[in-house]
């Protein structure tokens, strides 16, 4: 492989997993709040976090630029307090990929909190635990496989984020080009064909490779969990 | 133990107002539905009423005119589900342990060795609660319940759960807990005859109210219980002490006021304080005392009252030494005997369809 290739491999899988890193507590969060809370605005928090599912891509990219650019509200705000850009960067990378496989996350960890006997936190609460020591007791090491589903799932989809990617971060080669761009840019060039084919065969791998990891780390939590 | 608390669902209101014993143990009795599910989780914090006043030995857990609420993870209210609701990823130790890490140190009263001695689960502790019996879950609920250090244990049919060889492995366990532990105890009930074992005092409830509370004995032969549990249990329940055992036939003498019951008890011994319930169905009268029949108990009476018995027979009173029995007899017999209030009867019971409950460990709690 071409130094090339392993930094588009490289950086796909350094910006996924700062992505998932971003997204998981904040997923957690959303998750509870839908499963659990009777809040009011829950089917526009549902509405709003499944967005990025149906949004095109570009549509998420161009809001990302829109708030986190150096102009943005964030975006300045991030830059004048901290120094720190998003947009070229592969940290923008993370955060474009974040948003965009923020609701597989927030899906998987729903699933296997709905699957919790809220009655346990219940008994826990009887047996005089805490709000924070019931979450952290019971309903967290219950909801770990899904968690953990949710996150490889993310971290699998998010090798493969581009359009949210492209717009928001552009394409350049060691810092944001992660293995679609890279892919997308030996399709455009002439002669490019054989590279694309290898690049393909390597986001293939890595996504099955994901996906059965997921699904074994999964039973294995499960068992041990007892369920 | 004062409880009180008005609650208005869609479909349903609860309107209870109560004052029990604070010591011993209390069933809350009535039909599926009648709201006793409902009470336990008011009672426990688990469900806020419009109104609502709990005071357990002293302490006001809850009065909505002075709002004042204690949060249900301080209440220290040992609850046992109708489903267990053992922590799956935690073995029984772990469940065990669940509750007595949380209970202020100060009023660690109840040691984990005696409750594991107690409710036998030594051999269970490294299980995990998806490799245990239904009896062996429950037993292992009432043990972490015990271990929260309670001031008082609040059980929701413990046993519906259960079939009815379960059962019986766990009432036992029941039993010891009301005569080891000074914990007061709540349970909640559907089955007469864990009220006939277990309780001290009986709240019956009837759609959401309370229709009558009282001692067992007494409760046994209010129409609001017959209303529950229907003609064919009806019975009266009467208590006393063992004055002879004969291990070789298997029959004991319960010294009742101031008659002698004959009923069959295994391990009977002289000085138990037992109680016993009499169906109704089970009781014969007669005008004269017969002789020839193998019916070890003819009491001799006098009718205190005659009511029918809202099917098709008629519930006859009959005072025995003080005491209440029953007897559920056709209005043809009615007739033909001319059974009247005040008339001198003799009342007939086979000692087998008698089951004595030893109450009270002759030891003492």
């Amino acid at each position: 492989m071409t130094a090339a290739e392993l930094d588009a491999i490289r950086l796909s899988l350094s910006v996924a997993l700062r992505s998932v890193l971003f997204g998981l507590p904040l997923a957690v969060l959303v998750a509870w709040i839908l499963a659990r809370r009777r809040a009011g605005g829950r089917i526009l928090l549902d509405a709003f976090v499944h967005l990025p599912l149906v949004l095109p891509p570009v549509v998420v990219g161009y809001l990302l630029l829109l708030l986190f650019g150096t102009r943005g509200p964030i975006g300045g705000w991030l830059d004048r307090t901290f120094g720190v850009q998003l947009i070229f960067t592969s940290t923008g990378a993370a955060l474009a990929t974040a948003v965009m496989t923020f609701p597989l996350m927030v899906r998987a960890i729903r699933i296997s909190l709905e699957g919790i006997d809220a009655g346990l936190e219940e008994a826990a609460r009887t047996l005089g635990a805490g709000a924070w020591d019931r979450f952290c007791s019971i309903t967290l090491p219950l909801m770990l496989p899904g968690i953990l589903a949710g996150a490889v799932t993310a971290f699998a989809a998010g090798l493969g984020e581009f359009g949210a990617v492209i717009t928001f971060v552009s394409n350049i080669p060691g810092e944001t080009r992660t293995l679609p761009l890279a892919l997308y840019t030996a399709l455009q060039t002439p002669g490019g064909d054989a590279l694309a084919a290898r690049l393909a065969t390597i986001s293939f791998t890595l996504g099955i490779a994901g996906l059965i990891a997921a699904e074994l780390i999964a039973r294995r939590l499960r068992r041990m969990l007892g369920r | 133990m004062k409880i009180a608390a008005r609650l208005h669902r869609s479909e349903f209101t609860l309107d209870v107002a109560v004052d029990v014993p604070a010591a011993g143990t209390v069933a809350l009795f009535g039909r599926s539905g009648c709201g006793k599910t409902t009470l336990a989780n008011i009672i426990a914090g688990l469900l806020q009423p419009e109104s609502a006043v709990i005071e357990i030995g002293g302490v006001t857990l809850e009065n909505t005119q002075t709002r004042t609420r204690v949060p249900v993870e301080r209440r220290r209210i040992g609850y046992v589900f109708q489903d267990a609701r053992l922590f799956p990823h935690f073995s029984v130790l772990g469940n065990l342990r669940y509750g007595e890490r949380r209970a202020p140190a100060a009023q660690r009263a109840i040691t984990f060795d005696h409750v594991v001695d107690l409710l036998g689960l030594t051999h269970l502790l490294q299980r995990r609660p998806r490799e245990l019996s239904g009896g062996e879950r429950q037993r292992v609920a009432l043990g972490r319940a015990l271990l929260s250090q309670p001031r008082l244990l609040l059980l929701d049919e413990p046993l519906a759960s259960l079939d009815a060889a379960r059962r019986e492995e766990v009432l036992p366990y029941l039993e010891k807990l009301r005569d080891e532990l000074s914990i007061p105890i709540i349970f909640v009930s559907h089955q007469f005859d864990e009220v006939l074992r277990l309780a001290t005092h009986v709240v019956l409830m009837n759609d959401g109210r309370i229709v009558a509370q009282g001692a067992v004995e007494a409760m046994s032969l209010h129409p609001e219980l017959r209303a529950i549990v229907g003609a064919e249990a009806v019975g009266s329940v009467v208590s006393g002490s063992i004055v002879a055992a004969d291990p070789h036939t298997g029959l004991a003498a319960v010294q009742v006021g101031e008659g002698v019951l004959n009923v069959t008890l295994r391990d009977a011994h002289p000085g138990t304080q037992v109680r016993v319930q009499v169906l109704a169905r089970d009781v014969i009268l007669a005008t004269y005392r017969p002789e020839g029949l193998s019916v070890r108990n003819i009491l001799a009476g006098r009718i205190t009252a005659i009511v029918p018995d809202d099917v098709d027979a008629d519930l006859v009173s009959v005072d025995v030494g003080g005491s209440i029995v029953l007897s559920r007899v056709t209005r043809a017999a009615l007739q033909s005997l001319s059974l009247q209030v005040g008339m001198q009867v003799w009342v007939l019971v086979k000692a087998v369809s008698i089951r004595g409950h030893a109450f009270l460990a002759p030891r003492g709690g």
